[in-house]
Order: C-alpha cells, then structure tokens, then sequence
C-alpha cells in the first residue's frame, strides 16, 4: 500500500486522520499516487492538480524519502521505498501568507 | 416567531449568527471550513435549509459546499467521501467530483473561444479562473444556483452544486478583451435575478461594467449609459467601469441602485440608463448598497474616505440612509464607533431581513457584525472580533 501523509486542510476536506493508505498497480508513479487519491477522495480533484491540465498547484510540493520531488514528471516511478510503501509520500502546503 | 440566521463568510472561515424576531440575543456558530477563505455563502429563496457557500484557499483552489440543514452540516456536491475501507479503482468509489471544476466553456457549441482581457498595465491576459466571489441560488428552485467568478465570468448549476456550465455569452461578450481586473481582480461579483422574470438578470463586474440579460444568460449587453469614470481613457465608454455593487427591491425590479468605485448612482429603466444620486454624501466613494425591505426608496451605502484611503471618513464608522431614493442621505450613527474606527465594508458584507421594522446588518474588515433592527436608527454588534468579514447575507426564517 502505499501511504500518502495530507496537509491539514485537506484532511479535513477528504475527512481522513492520518496518513491514507492506497493501493496503486506498478509501475508506482506520481500521477498513478493522485489519480489513485483522487478516486478515493474525490474531494480532492482540482485541490492538488488543475482539474484539465493536470499540473501541480503552485502553493503545493511533493516531498518523499527527504527529497523534493515536485518537478519530477507524474509518469516518473517515485522512489522504490515509496512504492513498497516503507517510506510516506509526503503533499504539502508552502508556508506562506499570514 | 419568525428568527433570523446571518450567514457570515470570513477571511479565515463562515460563521452562522441565529436569533428570534426579536433580534437581541444572538448565537453564534463556527468557524466552518476554519482557515479557509469563505467569499460567500446564501440560502436558497426555495428552501431556507439549502445555503451553498463558496470556500477557496491559494494553496488548494475552489471548493463549493452544500447545506441542506440551514448550515449543521455540510458536504461538497456530488462528492461523498469514499467507503471505509475502499480501495483506489474500486467500481464502487464515487464518481469524480464535478463540484469544484469551473472551466470556462470553450466549446464549439456552446462555448466561446478562451480569448483575453486587458490586464493591469494594459496588455492582454487571458482568463484564469481564480475563485467564486458570489452565489446566487435560483428564486424558484433549490437545485439551480448562479456563480460569479474571477475572471469574470457567470457559471450555473442545475444539479445542486454537483456540476457548473458556464454561460459563455457573457465573456464572449465583445466588448471582452477591454474589461479589467480592480484591485481585487477582475470578478463578477454581483448577480440579481429579476423576481418579475427570471430570464432577465443583472451582474456587475469590476472593472467592466454592468450587463443584463433577457434571455437568461443567453445574450448579454453592457448597461453602463450614464455612468462617469475618471480613471478610464474615455470616461463614458460602455465598458470598463469599476462596479462595486448593485441593489434592487423586489417590487420594482427595474429600478437599480449602485455603488460605483466613486459615486452613488440610480436606474429606473433596468440599467439602460443612469443618473447620479450621490447627493450629500460626505464621500460617494464605498463598497456596499441595500434596500429596505419593505421602503423600495430607502436605500442604504457605507460612505468610505477615498479609494486610496479605504476607512470611514473621520474615522466615523456611519451608515447612510436616503428614504427618497438618493440625493438626500442622513448619518446612522446610534451604536456605531464615532472615533478612531478605521475599518472597511466589502461589497458582500450588508444585507437586510424582511421582518417589520427591517433589521440592517454588515460585516467590516475588522470582524464585527453590526446589526439594527429598526431600520438603522439604532445600532449594536452581534460579534466583534471575527476574522474580516467578506460577505454578510440574512435569511428571514418563518
């Protein structure tokens, strides 16, 4: 399964606590990670990613295994320790605004 | 006992205010949708207990939310979280969610090409939905609900929320690519529906202008004859005013009132033409305009200093009020700061109930809610120290 850690906000939105728990086919990819959340919460369609364009909101990174992996493409396998599920994929908010 | 519920979106989220026809002892209920920005919220004419409310953040967009409870709980419209327990490509997940997808129509059909607008320095920029400034639920039917958004732009809905279409006709306008955005960005921010016909619909944009429908949204036509704006190139021109709100009473539909970036106008032929009533207003320069409920000439506005100075001349919070339909304004000061109050009232932020004598509230930036239940003669706040307030409506709860 692989585990997807949510900002507050949106936990709040998809009415989850902690982190969710997916199970996405292989090859395990950014965008498998979302379309998979977004199936489960569809909630969160156009919160994360432009509901057309597919693109990353501005405000919002993806973090995995202590890296940035915002500018990764969606079609690239994310890290194997995300994939098996032993590390958490990480979507967070940009601290910004008062 | 007719009671009152006060719908109150915020910088930081919604509050629900509730008191009996007295209008002395309120309660108080939220944040709702805490920490997000709440730029509107209203019930449904048809049904008191369906309000939508407009939530959006920078960091995760647009959501739309839903009461049919008159605000205990709420949901995002054809949009059910998922069953416990569910997995991702399960056949039994809910359909994705259309509630929150407000794209401009483009298509051959229907639609209009994405094209431009003028932007801040005078160059063409072409539309991005931003937020929803206003909802506008249908007179007759709680499933069918108007969304003013940024970039301008009319969406509605006739599934409850579930999906939005836009009404093309409005952007494709082509006088278009000369609207500008005001300082808030450039939003549809005003929708009034014609009680007498529904086809007929008034919006206003900042800074495009007015515009009206007969056809209920089919074909639009700028109404903006009469209005004077020192800040565009041609100060008559048809489009390009910076509208901050129009007000209408239900029984005489055709006349408007409007609170322009600077003066107080009036119409009496539904927007074909204009004719100043600013009269003696300290400053004709403000955000909000009302009508009395029950007074289709009494018409109330929150002077402010200057569009450069945004706070209440003097620093003395006043609402006025002209009972003869403009021109003549008198000073509602019983109750409200008369030193030292710099704060601001949104557009969004007065409305009024339909009980006798006609309760007046509005919101101010500085997160109080003002309320007078005589009309204006007398005022008290509700709340003092919400987040800034964006947008106050009343629902008359018999």
């Amino acid at each position: 399964m692989i585990r997807v850690v949510l900002p507050q906000h949106l936990r709040t939105l998809a009415r989850v606590d902690g982190e969710v728990a997916l199970a996405v086919d292989a090859p395990v990819t950014q965008g498998a990670i979302l379309d998979a959340l977004e199936t489960r919460y569809p909630v969160l369609c156009g919160t994360i990613r432009h509901h057309d364009t597919r693109q990353r909101r501005p405000m919002l990174r993806f973090f995995a295994c202590r890296r940035d992996l915002s500018a990764e493409s969606p079609e690239a396998p994310v890290p194997d320790s995300v994939a098996s599920g032993e590390e958490p994929f990480f979507i967070v908010g940009a601290i910004a605004g008062g | 006992m007719a009671s009152i519920r006060i719908l109150v979106g915020t910088k930081k989220g919604a509050f629900i205010l509730g008191a009996d026809g007295n209008r002395e002892k309120w309660s108080v209920t939220g944040p709702h949708f805490a920490g997000w920005e709440i730029y509107h919220l209203k019930g449904s004419p048809a049904d008191p207990d369906r309000i939508y409310a407009s939530q959006s953040s920078a960091w995760f967009g647009q959501v739309i939310q839903r009461s049919s409870d008159g605000g205990l709980t709420w949901e995002q419209p054809g949009s059910l979280p998922a069953a416990p327990g569910s997995d991702a490509g399960d056949a039994s997940a809910p359909a994705k969610s259309e509630s929150n997808k407000f794209v401009y129509d483009t298509s051959l059909e229907t639609g209009r090409p994405l094209t431009t607008h003028q932007w801040y320095d005078g160059t063409q920029h072409p539309w991005a939905f931003a937020r929803v400034w206003h909802l506008e639920p249908s007179l007759a039917d709680p499933e069918v609900v108007y969304a003013g958004v940024e970039d301008a732009a009319l969406f509605r809905s006739v599934d409850g929320g579930s999906s939005w279409q836009e009404l093309a006709g409005l952007r494709g306008h082509e006088s278009g690519p000369r609207w500008q955005p005001g300082a808030g960005g450039m939003c549809l921010h005003t929708i009034l529906i014609d009680p007498v016909s529904p086809a007929r619909i008034f919006v206003a944009i900042s800074a495009a202008g007015a515009f009206r429908t007969e056809d209920g949204g089919e074909n639009w036509h700028p109404i903006n004859r009469g209005l004077k704006s020192q800040y565009i190139p041609d100060p008559t021109a048809d489009v390009g005013h910076c509208v901050h709100r129009i007000a209408m009473h239900p029984s005489r539909p055709n006349t408007l009132f409007m609170q322009k970036h600077w003066d107080v106008m009036r119409s009496d032929d539904s927007g074909a033409t204009w004719y100043e009533v600013s009269g003696d207003l300290p400053s004709d320069f403000g955000f909000p305009i009302d009508v009395h409920a029950h007074e289709p000439n009494t018409v109330y506005v929150v002077p402010l200093k200057s569009d450069s100075e945004r706070y209440p001349p003097d620093g003395k919070l006043r609402v006025y009020r002209s009972r003869s339909g403009g021109h003549d304004w008198e000073p509602l000061t019983r109750g409200l700061p008369q030193q030292d109050c710099y704060v601001n009232v949104l557009r969004d932020a007065m409305a009024v109930d339909t009980l006798d004598p006609c309760g007046i509230y509005f919101g101010t930036t500085g997160g109080q809610v003002y309320a007078s239940a005589d009309g204006g003669d007398h005022w008290a706040s509700i709340v003092r120290d919400l987040p800034s307030v964006l947008s106050v409506e009343v629902q008359t709860l018999r």
